[in-house]
């Protein structure tokens, strides 16, 4: 594992994170620098107190909303670019979520792609992944286990569906746990339709602010004190994580959870969350699609971060690709999937706490 | 197969009791009767034939999709469960299938005795026809068992609940001898192969916890005292020529303890007797997690039978000459039983000694004794009492003694197995020692599956070190552990070894600074030898 290490030329892993020396800036810093491109709104890829931002014209809005209005941040759309002593960046697509983005640095005739978070397969609502010519690339790899291969969306979407339909006539209310930036506007996205859809503070104010942004988002229900257990029994409720196991849910009528994840793929993930369904939907790309990216780049070499790191980048080694893992912070704290997987331990405790006291 | 597969996936999903019976009935329902008879062998762990060993099966897996044998075992490590990991390895499967559970494993049983390619081939095009869930359950059939929380007695009540049998009559009949191949499902629910007559339980009589000053029961000559055994309770019937034990869990355990099964000749026709099976060697009871290795399990080795040889520490008789003596008073039912088994010379079935005692003195200082004879207290029963069903206020009490306890820090942690496999779930335990953390114990059960995701939460992130599957981590979490001894111990650093600890509670409140020093425990070591 190898933690700083000073590259060819164009990027470094460092205690703050991954630094371009010729540009003097940093993507995706988890520590406050002076310039932190950014790829997307998550946030464990973004974090307060840096001096300039420089993201996607669609993270702006959201990353303003989630961290604050005075944020100092440039924008970009994707393939346009910028020089930052005399390093060219530009974005495209990552198709993890709504301006999720690809870093692309060009020095001197050298190309690297900081890949951030992304997925191979349309999900109807993020700008599809779209793979980079670049001599490095740095990866993640969350599923990069051939384990993780996932069904075609169309086919969890009728699961979803069809497990909706089937709770409403028997009076069970349809809980859908899912990250509230990203996760959350893709279930909106592909469930819209025959059944009205409520959706908890958190994620109607994302909502707004994408829909401000000129996203085509179909309409959703906001959750107030006034919306009676009868409307939300017939409809689906969709929540941010740290909902799960709250006494708002234990409270609505003969409530069922579903969680939708990647993580949900295995059964031993399944049984730990104390979940009635579980979904495989993820936001990240499956094996195939990981191994299908980065032969597209054609990279001489890849940096495997966040997830499956060894054994991911071992067999990219096996394969002829040459591969390091690196260290990085990213999916440790915030990431969705791994929110689903590692429950925040804040909430947990308060609601520990309201156990005790009742 | 598909309808099978939805009930395994209910099955799992579900933590309430209630929910997986109602998939079960739901299950016998509407499957066909063929299949029923194979999910009740399945899940009562009667294997059918397998004529593939499982490492055919994965070296079959690896070969088609071309992952490196190295791929294929971190993937297993992730997924904790072999027949899983092919099942998701797997390419999608090119055709779909109807086939009926019961039939798929007649297919396999004619596969016996067939040539490898055949048996390939039949594989291969059985993974090309299945959905990677059916093909899950499929590999299981081959290669493993189906550990998904449905323990016998929901089975039968499922069955119970669905046919209005009586539940005790199912039990008999599911655990019985019978064929799957053979039975129909009416025969089986219906016990055409047993006599359900002979085998019914009693309710058992339950104690509750003395909170109280033993004085304040009044006269201890009105009281029987015994010792208080930690092993599983149960009942032994014999009638009409035949023998069952029954457990507390009111599941027929007769086949796990074969050294009991010599009393068919001994008992008299109607007689019922409860007690306590222990682990025992030369009429001594040994302790609990010696009786564990023999519980659980559906064959026995010879080596098991050696290693932890069983006893029945008898308590009680409820039936004598087919007549109900629940109602007798028990200074009158003590008597029956001592004339019966009081005279055996049994290793393995001994009478469960009275303590005779004048003041509730003497008996409150022989309770402190408990620990070295493998006993966890005293249990008081009125010499007037009925046999209750059931836990009733006033006539049974039981007097247990504390268990230690040591405050300690975690300082290893390492991912469990099955349903654990990705959390750290078993950790190591130190206490102060100088300047110095040395280890004293290792425990994986003790918390909530709350609890269990916070520590693991912590673990990812204060991880120091990694060897292997284990972390070191930042010695910052408290925990108080609990045991029922303390000996010394050659083989651990700290020169003693603990006797079953298990986390006691998550001590969020203490820091690392406060927990118990080595010394702490080498003063309880030396003061328990006093006892001795």
């Amino acid at each position: 594992m190898i933690y700083c290490l000073v590259l060819m030329a164009l990027i470094e892993f460092t205690k703050r994170g991954i630094y371009c020396k010729q540009g003097d800036f940093y993507v995706d810093p988890w520590w406050p620098v002076d310039y932190a491109v950014t790829t997307h709104g998550h946030s464990d890829h973004v974090r307060f107190g840096n001096k300039h931002y420089l993201c996607h014209t669609l993270t702006k809005p959201i990353i303003k909303r989630r961290i604050s209005e005075d944020l100092n941040v440039e924008t970009l759309n994707y393939g346009e670019s910028i020089v930052r002593n005399g390093v060219n960046i530009s974005f495209y697509p990552a198709g993890h979520i709504i301006g999720s983005a690809q870093v692309r640095l060009e020095y001197k005739g050298e190309i690297c792609v900081i890949s951030g978070d992304y997925k191979t397969e349309d999900d109807g609502i993020s700008d599809i992944f779209e793979p980079i010519k670049c001599h490095s690339f740095v990866s993640e790899s969350t599923f990069g286990l051939p384990v993780y291969k996932w069904q075609k969306q169309d086919l969890v979407f009728d699961k979803i569906k069809s497990w909706v339909s089937d709770n409403i006539p028997q009076q069970k209310t349809s809980v859908l746990i899912a990250y509230s930036l990203g996760k959350a506007q893709r279930l909106i996205k592909n469930l819209a339709g025959s059944v009205p859809i409520y959706v908890h503070n958190s994620i109607a104010n994302l909502n707004e602010v994408i829909i401000n942004a000129g996203v085509n988002l179909p309409e959703t229900i906001r959750i107030t004190p006034e919306t009676t257990k009868d409307e939300l029994q017939r409809g689906i409720v969709i929540v941010p994580p740290a909902m799960r196991d709250s006494r708002w849910i234990k409270n609505l009528s003969h409530p069922v959870t579903g969680i939708c994840s990647g993580w949900m793929q295995v059964r031993a993930h399944r049984r730990w969350q104390s979940a009635d369904a579980g979904f495989a939907l993820s936001d990240h790309a499956d094996w195939t699609g990981l191994m299908d990216a980065i032969t597209a780049t054609g990279a001489e070499k890849v940096y495997v971060t966040h997830g499956f790191t060894a054994a991911f980048s071992r067999f990219l080694n096996d394969e002829g690709i040459e591969s390091e893992e690196v260290m990085t912070k990213f999916g440790q704290e915030d990431d969705e999937e791994n929110k689903v997987d590692l429950a925040d331990g804040e909430n947990q405790k308060k609601e520990t706490e309201n156990i005790s006291a009742e | 197969m598909k309808r099978f597969a939805k009930l395994i996936q209910q099955l799992e999903l579900s933590n309430k009791t209630n929910d997986k019976i109602a998939a079960l009935v739901d299950y016998f329902n509407f499957a066909d009767d063929k299949d029923k008879i194979w999910v009740i062998a399945l899940f009562t762990g009667k294997k059918p034939r397998r004529p593939i060993k499982s490492a055919l099966l994965k070296y079959w897996a690896i070969e088609i999709t071309q992952t490196p044998e190295w791929l294929f075992s971190e993937s297993y490590s992730n997924v904790g469960d072999l027949s899983e990991t092919i099942a998701l390895l797997l390419p999608p499967a090119e055709k779909t299938s109807d086939i009926q559970l019961h039939k798929w494993i007649e297919n396999l049983h004619d596969l016996e005795g067939k040539d490898d390619e055949t048996k390939k081939d039949f594989i291969l095009n059985a993974w090309n026809t299945l959905e990677t869930q059916e093909r899950f359950i499929f590999n299981k059939l081959i290669s493993g068992n189906f550990r998904i929380g449905v323990s016998n007695k929901m089975l039968v009540n499922a069955l119970a609940k669905q046919s209005s049998l009586d539940s005790a009559q199912i039990m008999h009949s599911i655990m019985g001898k019978w064929n799957p191949y053979e039975i129909t499902f009416t025969e089986l629910i219906n016990g055409a192969h047993v006599n359900t007559d002979n085998s019914w339980p009693y309710p058992f009589c339950l104690a509750y916890a003395l909170e109280q000053e033993p004085e304040k029961l009044g006269d201890i000559a009105e009281w029987q005292a015994e010792w208080k055994w930690d092993g599983i309770r149960g009942q032994i019937v014999k009638r009409n020529g035949e023998l069952f034990i029954w457990s507390r869990g009111e599941e027929l355990v007769t086949e796990q303890f074969p050294e009991l099964h010599f009393l068919i000749n001994i008992l008299p026709d109607g007689a019922v007797l409860d007690g306590e099976i222990l682990a025992v060697q030369d009429k001594q009871v040994l302790s609990f997690s010696t009786l564990q290795q023999r519980l659980n399990r559906k064959t026995i080795s010879k080596k098991q039978l050696e290693d932890a040889p069983i006893g029945f520490f008898v308590y009680d008789i409820l039936e004598f000459e087919a007549n109900d003596f629940r109602e007798h008073p028990l200074s009158e039912r003590r008597k029956i039983l001592e004339q019966l088994i009081g005279s055996l010379d049994e290793s393995a079935v001994i009478l469960s000694p009275v303590i005779k005692c004048k003041t509730w003195e003497e008996l409150a200082e022989l309770r402190q004794t408990s620990r070295s004879i493998n006993s966890e207290g005293i249990m008081l029963k009125k010499l007037s009492s009925h046999y209750h069903s059931g836990r009733k206020r006033g006539d049974w009490w039981k007097w247990k003694i504390n268990p230690y306890t040591v405050d300690a820090v975690m300082i290893y942690a390492q991912k469990g197995s099955g349903r654990r496999a990705n959390f750290f779930t078993d950790y190591t335990f130190a206490v102060r020692d100088g300047e110095n953390l040395v280890t004293i114990a290792k425990a994986y059960s003790g918390l909530t599956d709350k609890e269990i995701k916070e520590v693991n939460s912590f673990v990812t992130k204060n991880a120091i070190e990694k060897f292997g599957p284990v972390r070191t981590v930042k010695p910052e979490l408290v925990f108080e552990i609990a045991f029922e001894g303390i000996a010394e111990s050659k083989r651990h650093k700290a020169g003693l070894a603990l006797r079953f600890p298990r986390i006691l509670r998550w001590r969020k409140d203490k820091k690392a600074a406060e927990i118990n020093t080595l010394d702490d425990l080498r003063q309880l070591l030396a003061s328990t030898f006093i006892n001795d």
